[in-house]
């Protein structure tokens, strides 16, 4: 138990993180292993070393592989997932994912801890310093950037879908060797969905909503008349259908699942992205409302990965990875206010897990080496065989 | 500019008794590094509004550094000293606007990854200022209640998780006159132990009848507060640029005048009020949220001796947009959700009440409104135990304490 600070640094900037004295690297040593530990108890995973490598996975398959990087939005802390206590909020990824994955139990966040310039970093494989609630574009190449640049593959092979209105400029990066032609298609589910319902909102209100720590303000992209072409040139979909099955969802990352299913089905990109959000729920201090948003994305989490198991476009060549952007504050730390926030920069808000399943990548096992965030992107360039020139992070041995 | 070049008339535009303060300890201000004055300036501006417990503090802490020789000076602020800092940051106002410094501080540790060895530097400076200054106990033993649950007939999940092992749980304790019982033993608490501000009562709906001893602070009066806030807030979020961080600063300019608490009875819990709905995230939208921040506040600033906590069902979560617009209309409730919210909520008070000088001492009490379970925490209480006995509420505080 922590004691408050005194007065003149008690709020706003100093924050204490009193778990004894261990610094933030034992911090996040021990949280990976418990995490582990908890692992290897509930879903029996093995525990893996770098020499397991990764499952042969054929040259001649290497050109059709993809990859789907889902982002379990918001952040969630272990107390809420992998401790016992907390295994009833994610018995999907418990009893299906889990033990088909491999499972990296310390991934540390050493930037900035907001949702779109950490997303950016995750997306870059460099710790990014951009205003996260300006409408800016990563400064480095993108994982988009490098896969159709390096690859030579059409603007339609690579897909960002992306709950929260501040993602708009995730697609690509402003470098100058990269950027302006090179990125990622970005759909904005609630962007499509307002120039789909133009007016009438009250229906779907529910699926609109944005939380407290997302840009408030964010342009538009191309116009109405942009959304729409997004919708039926792209998806397919037509305006009545649409509006039709987004009112039987629920939340905003439903709607995004389904568009990402339709992207899936009808465009087929090999580098799909999706960023989660509803947890970020948490920023209104509502603990239900957190724990709630925890269970609905354990869930669209399977959905995902049935729906890749039963494409035939995607299936048996498909790697999903699932990693949140960062955690959240500790109850430990009297500088934060437990779950609500991500504002103290505390060992468990920055130390995180990463499972891999699918194509090439061995089942069951669980790494609690350190690795990086900004490891993804090169990993996923090896994966892929593209080069992320810039990128910070190194490979994950494990998984090639 | 840098504290080296500070100056006594440099202060004239802090509220008087702020102004007398500082200008006490110009000399040992000078000698601190800029990384770590503007946050001590931040309390300081703030001291006509500070509560007690508050004043103490600061007062300490700045007779403190006062006392420190030249060597000693060093040793302490060295960290904070190896903090770079930009020439951005050395041009802003931080003598007038020290909380927009502290801001501005804040991202630039972010972006320049030195928020670690800030927090280190902040840890160390704590460590050595408690041991220097050691905080006084409190004239009596602490004592926290948390009321949870109103409106529920039966919880979806076992109630009190978190505190359990903290205590002895209670499943048969007699709910009658609950809520005057609890309300009650704080008066008599708060006319025993007369300190200012020393005994809260705090509800997130309307406020039951209370004594004039205690200090009270409900949602449901709040409301007019609350839905200027909420005005201010439709006002900005669509303008381009806005953002999160944009939003709290502005609203960290509101003043009570400015959202119609005119009357001006206590400025210090006008200025409280006013903060909890302009820092606070969500508790300008959801009662639970009001109800667990205040008490965090309170117990953080305040010290109370006394905190009794009566969550009350927030509204049905809804689309931001819609949350932040003014409605005419009763909201949709939701009891069950906010039960959740509550029982965590008495979690945190519980922990933040640990967080005070003599927590050992302390007790806490949390009850499941109008039935039969509560967990009793405190020093005479057995942990992780859970009992059958037949008890009203006045039996239970009489064991913990």
């Amino acid at each position: 138990m922590t004691s408050l600070l005194p007065p003149s640094i008690a709020s706003g900037l100093s924050r204490r993180s009193t778990r004894g004295d261990c610094s933030p690297q034992e911090l996040s040593r021990q949280f990976a292993r418990t995490r582990r530990d908890f692992l290897r108890t509930s879903a029996g995973l093995a525990l893996g070393s770098t020499l397991f490598g990764s499952r042969a996975f054929a040259d001649s398959l290497v050109k059709k592989r993809k990859v789907v990087v889902i982002t379990f939005g918001g952040g969630a802390r272990d107390q809420e997932t992998f401790a016992p206590e907390g295994q009833e909020n994610i018995p999907h990824l418990m009893r299906e994912l889990i033990p088909q994955s491999a499972f990296f139990t310390q991934v540390v966040n050493r930037g900035i801890l907001g949702h779109y310039v950490a997303t950016a970093s995750l997306a870059t494989g460099v710790y990014e310093t951009i205003n996260n609630f300006a409408s800016l574009p990563p400064e480095h190449p993108t994982i988009f950037e490098y896969f159709r640049k390096d690859l030579k593959r059409p603007s339609t092979d690579a897909w960002v879908v992306a709950p929260s209105n501040g993602f708009n400029r995730i697609g690509e990066s402003s470098h100058r060797s990269y950027g302006p032609g090179l990125g990622a298609g970005v759909i904005l589910p609630k962007h499509l969905l307002t120039a789909a319902i133009s007016g009438g909102r009250s229906d779907y209100e529910h699926l609109l909503r944005d939380n407290y720590e997302t840009p408030l303000y964010a342009p538009e992209l191309g116009g109405r008349e942009f959304e729409l072409l997004q919708l039926e040139r792209i998806l397919k979909l037509s305006i009545d259908d649409f509006k039709a099955h987004a009112r039987t969802l629920s939340s905003p990352d439903e709607l995004s699942v389904y568009i990402v299913r339709q992207l899936m089905r009808q465009v087929a990109p090999s580098l799909l992205w999706i960023t989660m959000h509803d947890i970020d729920v948490a920023h209104a201090g509502a603990y239900s409302l957190y724990v709630e948003g925890i269970r609905r994305t354990d869930r669209l989490c399977a959905e995902v990965w049935k729906t890749i198991q039963s494409e035939p476009e995607y299936a048996g060549k498909t790697t999903l990875f699932i990693l949140p952007d960062f955690g959240r504050d500790s109850d430990d730390d009297s500088g934060g206010n437990g779950f609500q926030h991500h504002r103290t920069g505390d060992a468990l808000s920055r130390t995180t897990w990463m499972m891999a399943l699918g194509a090439g990548v061995r089942e069951g096992v669980v790494f609690d080496r350190a690795m990086e965030s900004t490891d993804l992107v090169p990993t996923i360039g090896s994966m892929l065989d593209f080069s992320a020139s810039f990128a910070q992070g190194k490979p994950a041995p494990e998984l090639l | 500019m840098l504290p080296s070049n500070l100056k006594a008339d440099q202060f004239e535009r802090y509220p008087a008794e702020a102004r007398k303060l500082v200008r006490n300890y110009i000399g040992a201000l000078q000698k601190l590094p800029l990384s770590f004055v503007p946050s001590l300036l931040r309390e300081v501006i703030d001291y006509d509004f500070k509560f007690p417990a508050e004043r103490t503090a600061v007062e300490k802490e700045l007779a403190n550094l006062g006392s420190l020789s030249a060597e000693q000076t060093q040793t302490w602020f060295r960290a904070f000293a190896d903090i770079e800092l930009s020439p951005k940051l050395e041009r802003l106002d931080w003598i007038n606007a020290p909380a927009q410094f502290v801001e501005q501080l804040s991202a630039h540790l972010w972006t320049t990854h030195q928020l670690d060895r800030f927090r280190q530097a902040a840890t160390e400076y704590a460590d050595r200022l408690h041991a220097a200054v050691p905080a006084d106990p409190p004239p009596v033993p602490r004592m926290g209640i948390a009321i949870i649950g109103q409106g529920v007939t039966a919880p979806d999940e076992p109630l009190f998780r978190k505190l359990r092992p903290h205590g002895a749980y209670f499943s048969h304790v007699k709910p009658e006159n609950g809520l005057k019982i609890l309300l009650d033993s704080v008066a008599a608490r708060a006319k025993a132990h007369p300190v200012p501000y020393g005994h809260w009562y705090v509800d997130g709906g309307e406020e039951a009848a209370y004594d004039s001893a205690v200090t009270c602070i409900s949602y449901g009066a709040l409301e007019p507060v609350r839905n200027a806030v909420l005005r201010k807030m439709r006002a900005e979020v669509d303008k381009p640029g806005m953002g999160p961080e944009a939003l709290r600063t502005l609203l960290a300019q509101a003043t009570p005048a400015g959202l119609g608490l005119r009357a001006a009875k206590d400025p210090i819990l006008d200025r409280f009020q006013v903060k909890l709905l302009t820092e606070g995230s969500g508790t300008q939208i959801f009662s639970t949220t009001f109800a667990q921040w205040t008490a965090r506040e309170a117990l953080r600033r305040a010290q109370p001796l006394t905190l009794l906590v009566r969550f009350a069902p927030r509204q049905r979560q809804k689309p931001m947009n819609e949350l932040l617009s003014e409605s005419s209309d009763r909201p949709e409730l939701d009891p069950v959700g906010s039960l959740v919210d509550a029982d965590m909520g008495a979690y945190y008070n519980w922990l933040n009440q640990q967080r005070l000088p003599s927590a050992e001492q302390s007790s806490f009490l949390a009850w499941f409104e109008n039935h039969g379970e509560a967990i009793a925490i405190g020093p005479s209480m057995p942990r992780g135990t859970e009992s059958t006995s037949v008890a009203d509420l006045r039996e239970l505080l009489s064991w913990m304490t």
